[in-house]
């Protein structure tokens, strides 16, 4: 089991909130590491980044039962799949295209899964695990578990057919999965005025009567009990939930984005509600953290990423190219031959 | 052995595998109260539950991946597409999950779903449901596809695509639901890969799949009866993969191919069968392979027109003539 806390209550005690703003802080150094890998050749593809976000994916995970709940998310999914508990350097091993990575250098960037810890991976078409959520939702039922499906999804994902096919069968058969939309206000370089009619993500929902919230998803606090709320209803059985979290992303859509679509002003306004920073000065303010501490900290986790992630997944072999064609079908699967013998 | 049509040897495979196994389902448009366009699931509602045997809304995309998000749990769905022409819909969810989540995540997740669906052309149903979509899934690493040509095949070959740990997509014909066969009394599997000789002949080949062999057993009766040639008839239900093997015994022994499909000829099944005999046994040909297909056409409304765009029995008999010079 992963070594995270599980904190399912509403209010966070300082330990918490020092623990989630290492995470972050770490979440957001690992990323930008990934940005200096490409750049060195490292990392290939493509690579899309989700330093602006981290208060999301771990505000709502912190509310989850992480390695019992199911989570599943769009191609940005490295933070999402570490805070489930993956092993970081297996994370950055698959980004270097390992035989060690989480995917076994399968995958890549955009196909990060980790099933042991349910996570179950990051999909590359915008809207696709939208329904794959509502049928591990589906397989919970029939199952009869109290594991909820946590699906993290852009709010341009929401244009997609299947947001609209997804939210009507959950609805129809009360299914417990909860749809997290990470509003980072821009789908690849579109802003979402220019693509989307009700621009309010959570009020198009109540199209299938899902009940939903909207949060500053700068502000960890802020998700974290937003997310338990959300937790709570969709675990009692009463269905679907759907939370909109306002955020940002920092860099371009992908690598390969200029990122020249956005008014500086309108970036500089975003940074200064940086979730990282805003934590970090909370528990300053609050006397729980100084910012020699904070720096140490920063400083530990920098060498903790170049001198294990980095290491690792740089002496890390190779997947064997007689391996090509391994995971295609099932290996020796009986029922091919008509059964036994 | 019991005489059976062709929907009641699908219904048989789908009792037996939901009473065998609870997490065994069944989904699609009108498959529950209704009980199926084609009867495939006659009675199951009533008999197992809205829970495992569910009325879908008419959104293919989003119920075939919900189907394939349950089956990452050990679920295992069989999800009718009630006519292939609407398969189309599903295609990003079968050919971008199901087909590749094995390989993507390093053999941590496996779907497997059945996808069953009627192909081919019916009578006079017009462009938009006379699609014939077997050359499209047959295309796809990552994913199986079998086609029954007969009720025997139609209930072995979805007991072992429930089972199997692939996602399979099973082919069927909206013009054979009320095909009679005999099926075993007895609890049957058919093979998901391989090929079988519905006809042992020793101077042509004449491949066909699905409704097409019944084309290719018409046409060998009628040459062997006017011209004394006697045609072997090698029944392809696997499509993907191929039975290389048994393609290249068969034209081994016969010299000579022609491959009978029901779909316009551009990459398709013929096109296929034909590489793997170029691949396998090109030195053992007498002559070039053939191919008879649908005209590149879609399918028109007009019975004439229809006719016209679609091969038949007549069309294998001509193509084996020409080849024989007869």
């Amino acid at each position: 089991m992963p070594g995270f806390h599980r904190n399912h209550h509403g209010s966070m005690k300082d330990a918490d909130k020092k623990r989630l703003l290492r995470e972050m802080l770490f979440a957001r150094r690992f990323e930008e590491r990934c940005y200096e890998a490409y750049v060195e050749r490292n990392i290939g593809g493509f690579l899309h980044l989700y330093p602006g976000e981290e208060a999301c994916a771990h505000g709502v995970l912190e509310a989850a039962r992480v390695g019992h709940d199911y989570v599943i998310t769009s191609y940005r999914d490295h933070v999402h799949a570490i805070k489930s508990g993956s092993d970081p350097r297996a994370v950055m091993a698959e980004l270097f295209s390992k035989e060690t990575g989480v995917s076994k250098g399968r995958g890549g960037s955009m196909h990060i899964f980790d099933v042991k810890h349910r996570f179950m991976g990051g999909y590359a078409l915008v809207g696709g695990p939208f329904p794959l959520a509502a049928g591990i939702a589906k397989a919970i039922r029939l199952q009869g578990g109290d594991e909820i499906c946590i699906c993290f999804l852009g709010d341009a994902a929401n244009n997609q057919g299947t947001f609209h096919e997804s939210l009507n069968m959950a609805a129809l058969w009360n299914l417990p999965v909860l749809y997290v939309c990470e509003n980072n206000l821009y789908g690849i370089g579109t802003r979402i005025d220019r693509s989307t009619a009700v621009v309010d993500q959570y009020k198009r929902v109540s199209a299938y009567n899902i009940p939903s919230a909207k949060e500053n998803g700068q502000d960890v606090e802020l998700v974290h009990k937003a997310a338990v709320k959300a937790i709570k209803h969709v675990r009692s059985g009463k269905g679907p939930y759907f939370l909109e979290l306002m955020t940002y992303r920092y860099r371009g859509h992908s690598m390969s984005d200029s990122n020249a679509y956005r008014a500086k002003t309108e970036e500089r306004m975003w940074s200064k509600r940086d979730p990282v920073i805003m934590l970090r000065d909370r528990l300053i303010d609050a006397g729980k953290l100084t910012l020699k501490e904070f720096k140490d900290m920063d400083t530990e986790i920098l060498d903790e990423i170049e001198d294990e992630v980095i290491r690792f997944a740089a002496e890390s072999p190779e997947p064997h190219i007689a391996d090509v064609e391994k995971y295609v079908l099932a290996e020796n699967d009986p029922w091919v031959r008509g059964g036994a013998e | 052995m019991a005489e059976i049509m062709v929907w009641e040897a699908i219904l048989r495979a789908h009792d037996e595998e939901l009473a065998n196994d609870p997490m065994v389902i069944a989904m699609g448009e009108d498959i529950g109260v209704v009980g199926g366009t084609y009867k495939a699931t006659l009675g199951l509602h009533d008999k197992y539950g809205e829970e495992r045997i569910i009325d879908t809304p008419i959104s293919e995309n989003g119920f075939t991946g919900l189907g394939i998000g349950a089956s990452f749990l050990g679920v295992r769905p069989i999800i009718e597409i009630m006519s292939v022409n609407f398969s189309w819909l599903a295609m990003d969810q079968m050919f971008n999950t199901a087909a590749k989540v094995r390989y993507m995540s390093g053999g941590q997740l496996q779907a497997p779903i059945v996808v069953r669906s009627p192909g081919g052309t019916a009578h006079q149903l017009g462009s938009q449901h006379s699609a014939r979509m077997e050359k499209v899934f047959m295309g796809i690493a990552g994913l199986r596809v079998v086609t029954p040509s007969n009720p025997r095949q139609a209930y072995g070959l979805l007991k072992s695509a429930v089972r199997c740990n692939d996602p399979v997509f099973i082919n069927e014909h909206e013009l054979m639901y009320n095909m009679k066969g005999t099926v075993p009394e007895e609890e049957y599997f058919h093979p998901l890969e391989g090929s079988e000789v519905a006809r042992e002949g020793r101077d042509i080949t004449l491949f066909g799949y699905n409704i097409s062999v019944h084309w290719c057993l018409q046409a060998a009766e009628l040459l062997s009866k006017h011209h004394g040639i006697e045609a072997e008839v090698v029944d392809l239900y696997a499509l993907s993969p191929l039975d290389r093997a048994g393609i290249r015994n068969s034209v081994s022994k016969t010299h000579r191919a022609v491959i009978v499909e029901e779909a316009e000829p551009a990459v398709g099944v013929g096109a296929e069968v034909m590489a793997v005999i170029n691949e396998e046994c090109f030195f053992e040909l007498d002559a070039a392979p053939v191919r008879v297909s649908a005209l590149n056409v879609p399918i028109p409304y007009n019975h004439a027109l229809e006719k016209t765009a679609l091969p038949d029995a007549n069309d294998v008999v001509e193509a084996v003539r020409k080849i024989f010079g007869v």
